[in-house]
C-alpha cells in the first residue's frame, strides 16, 4: 500500500486518559497551593516548571505524540528549542545592554 | 459491459494531514510565544507593578476554568478512542460534551471580564490610566492574551461542531478518523496555551 493510512494505529484506553486527567488536576492544585507558601523568587520558577511538566504530559498523551510518528516528536522539540533560543537571545539583549 | 468492477484507488494521506495540522499548531504556538516574550521582558522590568496587577485577578475563577479545560481535553481525546473502536454514538456524545465544557469556560470568562469592567479595570479606563506604568502594561497583556485565547476557544467550538456533524454523517468513521484527530489537536492546543497563561497571569503575585 502506497498511501499512508492508519496502518500502525494505536488506540489509547479510556482509563489512561482518566489517569492523565487526575495527574494534570493534581499538578494544577499543587501550583495554586504553592503560591500561598510565599516562596518569593522561587514561586515563578516552580509554577513554570510544573506548567512545563503539564504541557509535556498533554503533548505526549492527549496529543498522542508518544505513540505517533517520530517526525512529529522531532518537530515539536525543534520548535520548543527555537522558542527557548528567542527567550535567551532577548534576555541576553535586555539584561546586558 | 465487463463485469469486472474497477476499484478506484482512494486518495488519502493521514500522515500528511497530521503533518499539516502540526505545522499550523507551530504557527499558533509562536504567535502566543511572541506574547509570552513581551510578558517576560516587561515582568522583568516592572516586577512590582505586575505583582499589584495580578492581585486584582480572580484566582478561583481562573482555577475553575483550568479544571474545565483539562476535563474537556480528556473528553475530546476519549472521543477519538470511541470512534476508533467503532462506537459512533459515544464519540458524538463526547464531542458534544467537549463543546458544552467550552461553553462553561466562556460563561466563566463572561463573569470574570464582566466584574473587571464593572470595577473600571479595562485597558484605557480612567482608573487603569492612573496606575503605574507596569500595571497598565499588565492589564493590557491580561486582556489581550486571555482575549486571543478566548477567540481560539470559540473557533475550537466551531471546529468541534463540524466534527460532530461529520461523525453523524459517517464522513469520520472507524477506519477514517484523522480529521477528528486533527480537530482534537486544535482543542489540545487551546488547553496547552492556557496551561501557561494561568500561572503567569493569575499566580505571579
Amino acid at each position: 500500500m502506497s498511501n499512508h493510512k492508519a496502518e500502525h494505529q494505536h488506540i489509547t484506553d479510556y482509563w489512561v486518559y482518566g489517569l492523565i486527567l487526575v495527574i494534570l488536576l493534581a499538578l494544577t492544585f499543587i501550583t495554586v497551593y504553592m503560591v500561598h507558601l510565599e516562596l518569593a523568587a522561587w514561586s515563578v520558577a516552580i509554577a513554570l516548571g510544573i506548567a512545563s511538566v503539564k504541557a509535556t504530559i498533554v503533548l505526549a498523551y492527549f496529543m498522542h505524540l508518544k505513540f505517533d510518528n517520530m517526525l512529529f516528536k522531532i518537530l515539536v522539540v525543534a520548535v520548543v528549542m527555537l522558542f527557548v533560543s528567542f527567550i535567551l537571545l532577548t534576555f541576553a539583549d535586555y539584561l546586558y545592554r | 459491459m465487463s463485469d469486472v468492477a474497477i476499484k478506484h484507488d482512494e486518495h488519502r494521506d493521514d500522515l500528511g494531514a497530521k503533518l499539516g495540522m502540526w505545522l499550523f499548531i507551530f504557527t499558533e504556538l509562536l504567535l502566543f510565544g511572541g506574547l509570552f516574550l513581551v510578558y517576560a521582558v516587561y515582568r522583568d522590568i516592572y516586577a512590582e507593578d505586575f505583582h499589584l496587577g495580578a492581585l486584582q485577578l480572580n484566582v478561583t475563577l481562573g482555577t475553575l476554568n483550568t479544571v474545565v479545560l483539562l476535563i474537556s481535553s480528556m473528553t475530546v481525546a476519549m472521543s477519538i478512542t470511541a470512534i476508533q473502536r467503532g462506537n459512533k454514538k459515544l464519540s458524538m456524545q463526547l464531542v458534544l460534551l467537549t463543546v458544552l465544557l467550552a461553553c462553561v469556560f466562556l460563561v466563566n470568562k463572561y463573569f470574570e471580564w464582566g466584574a473587571k469592567f464593572e470595577h473600571d479595570l479595562y485597558p484605557g479606563s480612567d482608573l487603569v490610566l492612573q496606575f503605574k506604568r507596569g500595571s497598565i502594561i499588565f492589564f493590557g497583556l491580561y486582556f489581550f492574551m486571555t482575549g486571543l485565547h478566548m477567540f481560539h476557544v470559540v473557533i475550537g467550538m466551531v471546529v468541534l461542531m463540524v466534527m460532530w456533524f461529520k461523525l453523524k454523517n459517517t464522513t469520520i468513521n472507524k477506519d477514517d478518523n484523522v480529521l477528528l484527530e486533527n480537530g482534537g489537536l486544535y482543542w489540545h492546543l487551546v488547553d496547552l496555551i492556557w496551561i501557561f497563561l494561568f500561572p503567569l497571569l493569575y499566580l505571579v503575585t
